[in-house]
């Protein structure tokens, strides 16, 4: 596999949310607006890049036996540096964001891409691997939050499209429920046919 | 009168998967049987009850005295996996039948994200110890009734038509908005 294909398979073929269904917690819980998707879509791809970089990196000095904590250890290790860094340069995406910041650490998606991934391959192929993987939960991240922020607040990134009666249900929790549900029936159809 | 407005908010107000969108993978991986999904529920109780005391103690008396307040996701990440190990350990040990039961779940725990989830809430909310522990039991409830009430849906809507491109997740997750709609009318109770 070419470095281009590793790159934009985790886009659609192997998107992590829509296809995979891994990490659902987060992307139900903090994509009430486009912003806030994209924002914990890129704060999950910092953590998924540097731990695969790293990951890649000591893959042959770690035992087999002791791999898994080794790797929970440098996934917490960058987990607890996004925090720190979100907490000081944007306030306000991270009170957004609260609870789920530290539990980056045990989305599937970073422990997945670090077990199934860095600890085969090469560094390049892995930090490829992981930038190309966490864009694509931004992107769907992203594509859910403007979904429900426009049926919910008639708005995308806070600008507004649409007046008059809107569904309040989008921005609450059922709405995110149904809003995925639907968008994962669209990409199977999409996925299928083409 | 406090723990009775942390045990009805915990178990229906803000319900940890339905409101609070924690434990979606096991959500939706193991509610295809109402059996499993009990099984499921009892060993998040008990690894969610364990791991709250054990992080509470960890956090005020090693965590606060010693200034690393910021170490506090590395440290609780390790002792809930530290911990889950621990228990599948001694409870094939002590009690084979226990072990029977709950054993195929306890691996899936570690990243089940409630669990770091409520350890995290229960500092974040300042709640002492009993609390805590008081929080943690009722948590743990409402996940086991939200994953009970959702496999049981689950099992009649497998005899159902779905149209094509619904079928499986897509419908699953349609079903858990409705159930989280009908967990909305307890909005306001406490």
């Amino acid at each position: 596999m070419n470095q281009v294909q590793n790159f934009t398979k985790g886009f659609i073929k192997e998107n992590p949310v829509f296809i995979l269904l891994l990490g659902l917690c987060p992307t139900l819980g903090v994509t009430t607006s486009a912003i806030n998707g994209l924002g914990m879509g890129l704060a999950t791809t910092f953590v998924l890049v540097m731990s695969n970089i790293v990951v890649s990196m000591v893959r042959n000095a770690i035992p087999d036996k002791v791999r898994i904590p080794a790797f929970i250890v440098i996934i917490a290790s960058f987990v607890t540096i996004v925090e720190l860094m979100m907490q000081a340069y944007t306030p306000a995406l991270f009170d957004a964001l609260g609870i789920f910041i530290p539990l980056i650490v045990v989305n599937c998606i970073v422990l997945g891409r670090a077990e199934a991934f860095a600890s085969k391959n090469t560094l390049w192929s892995s930090l490829v691997d992981g930038l190309g993987m966490g864009l694509g939960f931004a992107f769907a991240l992203t594509i859910l939050g403007g979904v429900r922020e426009l049926l919910g607040s008639g708005a995308i990134f806070g600008a507004h499209m649409i007046k008059g009666d809107l569904m309040l249900v989008f921005v609450l929790a059922p709405g995110a429920f149904i809003a995925l549900g639907y968008l994962i029936a669209l990409m199977n159809k999409l996925t299928k046919t083409s | 009168m406090e723990y009775f407005v942390i045990i009805i908010s915990a178990i229906f107000v803000s319900n940890i998967v339905l409101a609070q969108f924690l434990g979606i993978c096991p959500f939706v991986g193991v509610s295809t049987k109402l059996s499993t999904a009990v099984g499921m529920g009892g060993a998040v109780m008990f690894v969610m009850t364990l791991a709250t005391m054990v992080t509470w103690v960890l956090q005020y008396y090693v965590l606060n005295p010693f200034g690393l307040g910021f170490m506090q996701t590395i440290v609780f990440i390790l002792i809930i996996a530290a911990l889950v190990q621990m228990v599948e350990i001694i409870l094939k040990k002590v009690s084979p039948a226990l072990y029977q039961a709950l054993g195929v779940y306890l691996p899936l725990i570690t990243t089940n994200c409630a669990v770091l989830g409520v350890a995290i809430l229960t500092i974040q909310k300042e709640y002492n110890l009993l609390e805590g522990v008081v929080y943690a039991i009722s948590t743990a409830i409402g996940f086991t009734l939200a994953i009970s009430l959702f496999s049981g849906i689950r099992e009649h809507l497998d005899l159902m038509e779905v149209p094509k491109g619904m079928r499986g997740v897509p419908i699953a997750l349609v079903v858990a908005g409705i159930l989280a709609l009908a967990f909305m009318g307890f909005t306001g109770l406490v």
